[in-house]
């Protein structure tokens, strides 16, 4: 046990979560903040021959330190190539990307992700920034982890504007909808723990808490009923080492300094 | 037989012209010649930018935006531009906030990446003083320009589908003729006017870009007129010898600029950093009308343009310390993070 650390907070549990779901050899299609951090955190532990891919051009950089905007030079840091949106988004729907990696405003039962507006669209209570590329990702790639902060009205029934497809209202429902096969949500990781869809309901579905949360923690931050696996396992804390590769990715701690 | 629509986006469809209107259009306005077309800031938004106006700006997000000309904009009061928010974050605040963008198509927009939602402009579209007029996705409105650019009147992609992003947007979905999955079709867009900053660019229009190119390459020959700033205007003989850098070709180039640092407070990779403690004075006073106000005041009206616009906002000494963080030599500020 020496090399966990005695202590950490959520953000950090949560960019250990997300990277180590990223296998090595395969790519990734990442914006800033958590994603980047997970994925430059699994690159530099488990999967040293990960391809890190950002929207707006870089391909294969080997990221220095977080980039605060997606288009930043360290975006195409020592690089294989400094291309541009319509060459990585075909990319994306051509079949070359294994992973989306997205933030989410809200998020309901089918993985559905609103980040548009809260309450009527014509008329928002809050007015959020938009897809983005985030409804790329989230139609065109195989694997998509989401992450964020859960609470009631984050985790809810169904979202006021489905910004980025889930798994809609249920199963085939984006096959019908002409959205590539085999593509959608994969993971949900939050604060309290990592969420993957049931077969065949595609209903998000409770597999590992956090080390000291509970499954009631889980329904008490959720507005419906979170399905829950029969063998919910418990997520590993950050090791030392972990928590030193965070640092170094984001000196400044803007990201995980929250 | 005819293509079936099976679904109708409701969302305004702007700056779509049948492809042999515009292709009329290109004929009797743009030149084919390699002639002079330097001019200033000043002039060339007098003369290429319109009231009304649907109006695109290059780079993305807060890198390599045409800062000098956004200033300018707002210094002779353009009014009901049309703004693609095709990612757009600190142009698309300022202009709404000051006033002169009024609607806005909106991939990306309302927020300051990183840094947190934009106070001004999100204030504007909660109170309905800025009109959202669609939704679309980031590739989406890519590859309206794409279409634009290709003279053809949509390109079939397979994002969006399912979504309220797409009922919001002008696209529509069709069978596709060949697997017979339904495919979403979006429009071609052809802005009026988009402007760029490059590092480089020749007399004649000829830029090239350092780096990522984003969606420059698609959007300057989708638009209808192209506003090039640059770091340094190069002799044509500097394009000769990397023609293959060339990303913007001059026919497709009305005017042209030297404004050096024309992307302060954003960011120039290669180049200089952004300007995060001028950026976070933004997001601060922008909180309030009165504040944003006041800020145009100070950093807009109350200069006579960009040059002293960039002693304002710290001179020489401000923007070498830029150019340093961007090399790894000094350490980069974040005012507005709350990390330790």
């Amino acid at each position: 046990m020496a090399e966990q650390a005695t202590t950490f907070t959520p953000t950090e549990l949560m960019a250990c979560v997300a990277a180590r779901l990223l296998a090595d050899k395969r790519s990734v299609l990442v914006g800033t903040g958590l994603p980047v951090i997970a994925a430059v955190l699994a690159q530099r532990t488990h999967a040293p021959h990960l391809l890190i891919i950002f929207e707006a051009g870089g391909i294969g950089p080997l990221v220095p330190v977080i980039p605060i905007s997606v288009g930043q030079s360290p975006t195409f840091y020592h690089a294989s190539a400094a291309s541009s949106m319509h060459d990585v988004l075909s990319a994306c729907q051509a079949g070359y990307v294994d992973y989306g990696f997205l933030g989410a405003a809200m998020i309901d039962t089918y993985g559905n992700i609103n980040t548009t507006v809260i309450g009527d669209w014509a008329r928002p209570t809050v007015r959020l920034p938009g897809s983005g590329g985030a409804n790329d990702v989230g139609s065109l790639c195989p694997r998509t982890i989401i992450i964020l902060r859960q609470d009631k009205r984050r985790f809810v029934e169904k979202v006021d504007f489905i910004t980025t497809p889930g798994y809609l209202d249920g199963p085939g429902a984006r096959e019908r909808a002409g959205l590539p096969e085999d593509t959608g949500p994969y993971r949900v990781i939050t604060q309290l723990g990592v969420y993957g869809f049931a077969e065949p309901t595609k209903r998000l579905k409770l597999v590992a808490l956090h080390p000291g949360v509970t499954v009631d923690d889980v329904q008490a931050n959720s507005s419906f009923e979170v399905l829950v696996a029969e063998d919910v396992a418990t997520t590993e804390p950050p090791t030392a080492m972990e928590r030193r590769l965070l640092r170094e990715i984001d000196p400044a701690g803007i990201v995980i300094g929250k | 037989m005819s293509i079936e629509i099976l679904q109708e986006g409701s969302g305004e469809l702007i700056g779509w012209h049948d492809p042999d209107e515009n292709r009329r259009w290109v004929l009797e306005n743009k030149t084919r010649d390699l002639r002079d077309k330097r001019t200033t800031v000043k002039e060339a938004v007098a003369t290429f930018v319109r009231d009304g106006d649907f109006i695109a700006f290059g780079g993305f997000g807060h890198v390599r935006v045409p800062m000098s000309a956004v200033y300018e904009i707002i210094r002779q009061r353009k009014r009901n531009l049309v703004m693609a928010g095709k990612t757009g974050v600190h142009d698309a605040d300022l202009l709404i906030a000051a006033g002169c963008v009024n609607k806005i198509d909106v991939a990306y927009a309302f927020g300051h990446e990183l840094r947190g939602l934009s106070p001004a402009s999100r204030r504007a579209a909660e109170s309905g003083q800025c009109q959202v007029i669609g939704e679309i996705s980031n590739a989406g409105y890519q590859w309206r320009f794409l279409a634009a650019m290709m003279g053809v009147p949509f390109i079939p992609a397979r994002t969006m589908l399912g979504s309220d992003t797409l009922k919001h947007s002008p696209c529509k979905v069709v069978t596709d003729p060949w697997s017979g999955k339904p495919v979403c079709l979006v429009p071609a867009a052809y802005p009026d006017v988009a402007l760029f900053h490059v590092p480089r660019c020749d007399r004649y229009g000829n830029a090239q870009i350092d780096g990522i190119l984003v969606e420059d390459f698609e959007l300057c020959r989708a638009s209808r007129r192209v506003i090039i700033t640059a770091e340094e205007v190069v002799e044509h003989e500097v394009i000769w010898e990397e023609p293959c850098r060339t990303a913007i070709p001059f026919y497709v180039v009305d005017a042209v600029c030297e404004v050096p640092f024309g992307a302060h407070p954003t960011h120039m990779p290669y180049a200089y950093f952004f300007d995060e403690e001028h950026i976070a004075e933004w997001l601060d006073v922008s909180q309030t009308p009165e504040g944003a106000e006041a800020y145009f005041e100070k950093y807009v009206f109350g200069v006579p343009d960009f040059e002293a616009y960039l002693e304002r906002v710290g001179g020489v000494r401000k923007l070498n310390y830029l150019k340093q963080v961007e090399q790894f030599k000094a350490p980069m500020k974040v005012p507005w993070s709350k990390g330790k």
